[in-house]
This record gives structure tokens, C-alpha cells and sequence, in this order.
């Protein structure tokens, strides 16, 4: 069973469907500036460094390092009653200082969490149909 | 632009008990407090013309108007933003008095917060879009981003549990000053807090406020015209609203040199013409002791990563403290009136009726909720 199995999926939207779409496909894709080539997400329809809105989504590594994480031990939120604990991780990817996206990191106990821990992407199969982007210890 | 520094006031104020099960409306708790602060300015209702309303989702500003029979009211806002925002409602409330729009602006907020659950995750609900790269996840409470900036805090300068421990001790210390907190009577120590479950690993449950029912008020009006009315004016020296764009569906990056925090302490302080040492009293809307900590080194007052041993040194406790925190207790210990409460408290310092009173109290900085968008005031007497 995927890690997190029922909680809200993302819904479809213009500015973030590529995003959704190259997960299915088990690519990361992060949107670049054709002019700056700064990455940015989450997706948003011009670049904040430049204001070009040439974009491209570009495919990443899928490499990172956990920049920071937490664990869920008490559920605030009744969708997670039945789930906690779990662990919610930022990762930061190696294309660019800053660029970071949250995930969860499977196959891999709570406890043996660390900031710096070397991470890449993998993929899981929601029930919804959606695809999400999660995270392993990278050997 | 003239600088609105000195020229409005803070003439009354008003709160309803704060319990854990009201068995009232919202709009009943809020109209206890609206009341009180009318009364307690001297003012009779019909002299409202302007309304800084609630979230919109809770008692809007036009349930307020009707259930008063206010009929010349001529500027009303409903601000979005939760712990952030209630400063920054009452910068707006200025802005409408400055604008002509109205003379007597009354604020407040009201809200089950215990008994009827529309905080956690409200926000998170109110754009679901962008929440696709975050609820999937489990990311569906503040306690959760709060935890993993608290994380990369306490990777980067050393913070530990303990340090976010001490500023819930000093707010429920406070908050036993205070007949009317929550937690009045239930004393804790920083061994209570670190035998506390985990929340949101490194936090712990008392490292977040108390979800409380109750409604708190105040009103604004001319510097000129507060000097006609029944209580000594508390001036608002300066106001402001501060936003990062590095917010966005993402963590407070607590080593950041510039935030929002950062940026609102800049405007404050210049506005005001005043220092970090200037102040007497901190009122800091305290959802998560980690940012309360943060808060404290964006501020100015103490440095970038130091904020773990500054308040280890006692220096925001009633009554030795250089600049005591929270003074009736905060979102912590008082109950989370998602920071009105830190403007009504820091008024009544300033009236000298405070029940842990600071001496001589002359300046009250009240900042908003931080870790998102924030806002703050700098009160005198």
C-alpha cells in the first residue's frame, strides 16, 4: 500500500497539470525560465527572478538531500487519525541552492531520518489515479 | 506619504471569557467584547463608523453592523490572514480614518476555536489548488511546517526542545497572573514540557497555543479625538504589514538574512524613530513557541541564531525580565484569540492595569503570528 494511502489528492489546474502529468510518466519535472534558467516551484506562470514567461518544464535528476523533516505523531487533522506517525520531508534537489519540495521518505524508519540524508525520487501510484513523488535514501 | 506616527489611538478596549466550551455563537462572544470596548471608551454605539471585521468565514463585519443597528457605517474590512494578520487589520483600521471614511473604527475577533474546529487547516482548505504539492504529503496543519522549520533551526545554531520549552514555561507563568487564561492555575515546568507528547517532531503539544472559545475588541480613532474620551489614550506610534514571497508552499527558512519578520521590524522601528532597546513589553502572537524564537532574532532583539540562549536568560519573564513576553499569558497559556489578545494586553500595560504589570511601562511591541504573512504595532502611552 502507498505511503499515505486517502489523504487529499491535488486536483487539476493549468499552471501545475504538466507537473502531475510527468509524474505519471515517473519524471520529475520542475518548470525553468527559458530566459534565466532559474527553477521555481511550486509552478506559478512567470519567473520571479526575471518575469519571463518562457518557460520549459524541465527534467530533473530526482536527486536531492533532505533539508529538513518532522514526523507526525499526533493527529491535528482527521484525515490523518488512523496514519500517525509519519514523516514529511523537504527535499532540497541538487540542480539549484533553494529549490525544495515537500514529500515523504519511504522505506526508511523515522528514526533514521537526518538532514543532509541523500535522497532521489521515486514513485508511487495513488489510488486516485495520481501519481505522487516520494523519496528514498539514495545508496 | 505623512507618517501616521502619534496620530491615532487605541481608546478602548474588550474581551469575553475564554473557555473551552462556550455553548455561544461567535457573534455572541463578539458582541460581548465589541460592547465592553464601546463602554469601556466611553462611546456610545451609535458613534461606530467603522468596522475591522473577522475572518470572513466567522463574524463578518456586516453581522456586526446589524446586530448593533449601526447606520453610518462608512469603512468596514474583513482581513484573511489568521495569527498574522490582526496587527496589520488594525493598520487598515487607520487607513480608513485616515481616508475619511470613519472616526470610531471598532476591531475584533471572535471564535470557537475549541468547541467548533475551523483553524487547523482552515487556511489550507482556502487554496486548494497549490495545496496539491503539499496535502498528499500529510502537510496539513501549521504544526507541521512549524516543525520543520523548528528542524532546520535547531540544525543550523544549535536550538534545541528545551529552548522552544522555556518560552512556553514563561507564557504559562504569565498566564498564572492572569485570572482569566486558560491555563490560569496550572503551573508547568520545562521538564512538564519536555515529557509532553510529540506533535510534530521536534515540537512537542505544548509547544502550540490553546485552541479556545472567546472574542476580543478594541477601538481606534483620532490621537486628537482620544483625548476627549473616558481612558488615557495608548498611541500607535507605527503600524505595518510585512510578506515574503519565500512563504509560498514552502518553510520558513529560518537562516534567511531577509523575511517577513525582518522586513516589518525595519518598518516598525523606523516609523516609531525608536530601538529594540526601546521597548518594555513584547507581545508576540505565540501559535508555536519555535517561531516566537524566531521572531525574537528577526525582530532585532537578539541575533541571527542566538535566539536559543537569549531566551534561556530569563530576559522575557515578569517582572525582572529586560522585556517581559506575553505578559497575560499569549496564544500559549491565555488562549488562542489568534493574537487579539497581545493587542488588548499590550494596551492594558500601558493603562497600568495589567495583572502582571511591567513597571513604568512606556512601549509595547505586538507582532503578529510569523512563519507567514505577519504584521505588527508600536504602542506608547
Amino acid at each position: 500500500m502507498a505511503y499515505l494511502e486517502g489523504l487529499p489528492p491535488p486536483e487539476p489546474h493549468s499552471d501545475y497539470n504538466p507537473f502531475w502529468e510527468g509524474c505519471r510518466r515517473h519524471e520529475l519535472l520542475i518548470q525553468r525560465c527559458r530566459d534565466c534558467g532559474w527553477y521555481r516551484h511550486y509552478p506559478r506562470p512567470l519567473c520571479p527572478k526575471c518575469h519571463s514567461w518562457k518557460e520549459q518544464w524541465a527534467r530533473v535528476s530526482g536527486k536531492g538531500s533532505v533539508w529538513s523533516w518532522t514526523v507526525i505523531a499526533y493527529p491535528l487533522h482527521p484525515a490523518v487519525a488512523d496514519k500517525v506517525p509519519y514523516n514529511i520531508v523537504e527535499v532540497e534537489l541538487i540542480e539549484q541552492a533553494g529549490l525544495r519540495l515537500i514529500s515523504n521518505l519511504i522505506d526508511c524508519r523515522n528514526e533514521d531520518i537526518f538532514i543532509g540524508m541523500p535522497v532521489e525520487v521515486t514513485f508511487e501510484a495513488m489510488s486516485e489515479g495520481i501519481t505522487l513523488p516520494r523519496f528514498r535514501r539514495a545508496v | 506619504m505623512e507618517s501616521i506616527k502619534d496620530r491615532y489611538a487605541i481608546v478602548g478596549i474588550g474581551q469575553s471569557p475564554v473557555t473551552l466550551r462556550s455553548g455561544r455563537s461567535e457573534l455572541s462572544l463578539a458582541l460581548e467584547a465589541v460592547t465592553a470596548a464601546i463602554e469601556d471608551a466611553g462611546l456610545h454605539t451609535k458613534d461606530i463608523d467603522g468596522i475591522m471585521g473577522d475572518h470572513p468565514i466567522r463574524v463578518d463585519a456586516m453581522a456586526i453592523a446589524g446586530a448593533l443597528g449601526l447606520r453610518r457605517v462608512g469603512f468596514f474590512i474583513e482581513p484573511e490572514f489568521a495569527g498574522g494578520g490582526v496587527p496589520g487589520g488594525i493598520m487598515h483600521a487607520l487607513a480608513g480614518i485616515a481616508a475619511g471614511r470613519a472616526e470610531h473604527v471598532v476591531c475584533y475577533k471572535s471564535l470557537n476555536g475549541a468547541s467548533k474546529v475551523t483553524v487547523p487547516g482552515m487556511a489550507f482548505d482556502l487554496a486548494p489548488h497549490e495545496n496539491g504539492f503539499t496535502r498528499p504529503f500529510g502537510l496539513l496543519d501549521p504544526a507541521a511546517y512549524a516543525g520543520l522549520a523548528a528542524r532546520r533551526h535547531m540544525h543550523e545554531y544549535g536550538t534545541t526542545s528545551r529552548h522552544f520549552g522555556a518560552i512556553a514555561v514563561t507564557c504559562r507563568r504569565h498566564a498564572n497572573r492572569n485570572s482569566h487564561a486558560i491555563m490560569h492555575d496550572r503551573p508547568l515546568t520545562l521538564e512538564d514540557h519536555q515529557q509532553s507528547e510529540l506533535l510534530a517532531d521536534p515540537l512537542r503539544i505544548l509547544d502550540r497555543c490553546v485552541d479556545v472559545d472567546g472574542a476580543a475588541a478594541c477601538i481606534v480613532t483620532t490621537a486628537e479625538r482620544a483625548r476627549d474620551l473616558r481612558q488615557r489614550p495608548v498611541y500607535i506610534m507605527a503600524a505595518g504589514q510585512a510578506l515574503s514571497p519565500c512563504l509560498a508552499r514552502g518553510t520558513k527558512d529560518p537562516t534567511l538574512p531577509e523575511n517577513e519578520t525582518s522586513l516589518l521590524s525595519r518598518q516598525l522601528f523606523s516609523m516609531a524613530g525608536l530601538t529594540p532597546s526601546d521597548i518594555d513589553v513584547l507581545q508576540i502572537c505565540d501559535d508555536f513557541t519555535c517561531y516566537v524564537l524566531m521572531a525574537l532574532e528577526d525582530l532585532g532583539f537578539c541575533r541571527k541564531g542566538e535566539g536559543g540562549g537569549f531566551v534561556e536568560g530569563g530576559h522575557l519573564d515578569w517582572p525582572d525580565g529586560k522585556i517581559p513576553l506575553n505578559t497575560s499569558g499569549g496564544n500559549l497559556s491565555e488562549g488562542n484569540l489568534e493574537g487579539f489578545n497581545h493587542i488588548v494586553e499590550g494596551v492594558r500595560q500601558l493603562r497600568g492595569a495589567a495583572q502582571a504589570q511591567v513597571g513604568g511601562a512606556e512601549t509595547v511591541l505586538v507582532c503578529g503570528a510569523t512563519g507567514t504573512a505577519t504584521s505588527g504595532l508600536i504602542l506608547r502611552r
